[in-house]
């Protein structure tokens, strides 16, 4: 059962992970925990109570300088200038031709500095992205890739806001959705950012990767009160499927486009110059050739990451993501297919194991929390 | 780890336990761990024939699929109904309520090329 796991990275919580039975899988070039009990307890927990991720493999690049803005607003397509400082925004980095280079976040953290969180599998690209473009404009910008320094963690759920109220003296009232703030959690200087990846309330806690421990133990002592379990990658997969979020390297890849994947509203076509701008513009108008849909299986196979879908006995697409739902217990998947067989209601099938099986459109996300 | 003295396995993490001319199958509690939730399981017809190391089935967890290999070669002659509804009995109960199918065996022979539980424990270790 070993794979070649001695040449992979490892988080600052490692140890704690072996201590607490995780299961550790190969992912993105470190070695992460997949699940600690049961994925379907894990990600029932998250929507139910609070769960706590290790996301200390996730990249951060720091962007800072007179024209971080400028250089931001070109190398991205949503535009971070019209980031207030502590508000962020998701968005990604595109290619010329508008293909997805990485979805990530950007966060304003100053007037001048502003940091990029992007999936570890994509880090390389992106940094290598940055430094051409910086280059290439001559933009009065440095780019500083903090990942390796940078832990992440993550209490993710209903209860996370109580948990950490606890452990802090910020007003996390004040610390809306898509908001981040620099403050002192359990002694450990954080930012702390109310954004994730589960569809439910949560935070993420980025801190100096010497301090990760003690935030982990922290997080982990208080949340005893509020039903915490720590959680792992799969449970982060279920429940951002659930949530209708979409994962790079399934939903996005440097063939898919934001308009295909229905993320067209992260584009700013009119802020000027930036990447892809011109290919961007001309899927717009057109109209993209594809689309990114919700199906519920209506019989019994589950549907995976591959599988072809048809449409009237004909292979038109294929499954992104899918699972069993453990919040609706659902068979549910995203799917790409032809822009003009998309529609609410629509009948298609998912080949599963050579044989086709019933499936019908529903809407994205297939799974909203309720707010009060 | 300790494993059943009076089941045979194989190296595909399956098991067999004889009675007269039949065989029931199941997967082990080390495939079940190793496989996490599982949330759908594939059965075989009744009537099918199975061979030895051969794929007769199907077991999905949360995260992957996984192909069921036949630790023996026969026919089947029963399959666990239950396991449609509560896949989960095969990470529950895995030597018992969570058996997969029964055959009739073809070769009893075969029976020598599988492990006893001292061996598997070994494999698995």
């Amino acid at each position: 059962m070993s794979d070649g796991a001695g040449t992979l990275l490892r988080t600052p919580l490692h140890e704690r992970h072996r201590e607490l039975g995780a299961k550790l899988v190969p992912f993105a070039g470190y070695e992460m925990p997949v699940q600690y009990t049961s994925i379907i307890e894990e990600h029932r927990t998250v929507r139910t109570a609070v769960g706590l991720f290790d996301l200390s493999h996730m990249g951060e690049i720091e962007v800072r300088g007179d024209e971080a803005v400028a250089f931001l607003r070109y190398a991205l397509v949503s535009d971070p200038g019209a980031l207030t400082i502590g508000q962020a925004q998701y968005s990604m980095a595109c290619q010329d031709d508008g293909g997805i280079i990485d979805d990530l976040i950007c966060y304003r953290l100053d007037d001048d500095r502003f940091w990029v969180v992007c999936n570890a599998s994509n880090r390389a690209a992106v940094m290598a992205q940055l430094q051409e473009l910086l280059a290439r404009g001559d933009f009065g910008a440095t780019i500083d890739d903090r990942s390796e320094r940078t832990a992440l963690v993550a209490p993710q759920g209903p209860n996370a806001a109580a948990l950490l109220a606890e452990l802090t003296d910020l007003d996390l009232d004040a610390i809306g959705n898509y908001r981040s703030a620099p403050g002192v959690v359990a002694g450990v200087d954080c930012l702390v950012a109310r954004t994730g990846y589960t569809g439910e309330d949560g935070f993420e806690l980025f801190c100096d990767a010497k301090r990760a421990v003690a935030v982990w133990r922290a997080v982990s002592d208080a949340g005893e009160r509020h039903g915490l379990r720590p959680c792992g990658l799969g449970a982060r997969d279920t429940l951002r499927l659930e949530a209708g979020m979409p994962l790079y390297g399934n939903e996005l890849t440097r063939d898919t486009n934001p308009f295909e994947v229905n993320l067209g509203r992260v584009v700013k076509l009119e802020k000027g110059e930036f990447v892809g701008r011109a290919a961007l513009q001309a899927i717009q108008r057109a109209g993209p050739a594809r689309k990114l849909i919700g199906l519920e299986m209506r019989e019994h196979a589950i549907p995976r990451a591959g599988y072809p879908v048809r449409a009237e006995g004909r292979e038109v697409g294929h499954v992104t993501s899918g699972t069993l739902s453990p919040t609706l217990g659902t068979k549910i998947a995203m799917a790409l297919v032809p822009a003009e067989l998309a529609g609410i209601g629509n009948a298609f099938e998912v080949v599963v194991r050579d044989r086709p099986y019933r499936a019908e459109q529903v809407k994205l996300p297939f799974y909203k929390r309720p707010r009060d | 780890m300790s494993y059943p003295d009076d089941l045979r396995y194989s190296k595909e993490h399956e098991w067999v336990r004889v009675e007269d001319s039949r065989a029931t199958i199941g997967i082990t509690s080390f495939a079940a761990e190793e496989l996490g939730d599982i949330v759908f399981v594939e059965l075989p017809e009744i009537g099918a024939d199975v061979s030895q190391f051969a794929t007769f089935g199907v077991v999905e967890s949360v995260k992957a699929v996984s192909d069921l290999y036949a630790p023996v070669s026969g026919t089947v002659v029963e399959v666990n109904e239950a396991l449609r509804d509560a896949p989960e009995l095969m990470n529950s109960d895995p030597f018992g309520e969570g058996w997969i199918a029964r055959v009739e065996l073809s070769d009893r022979g075969e029976l020598d090329t599988l492990m006893d539980g001292e061996a598997y424990a070994a494999e698995t270790a």
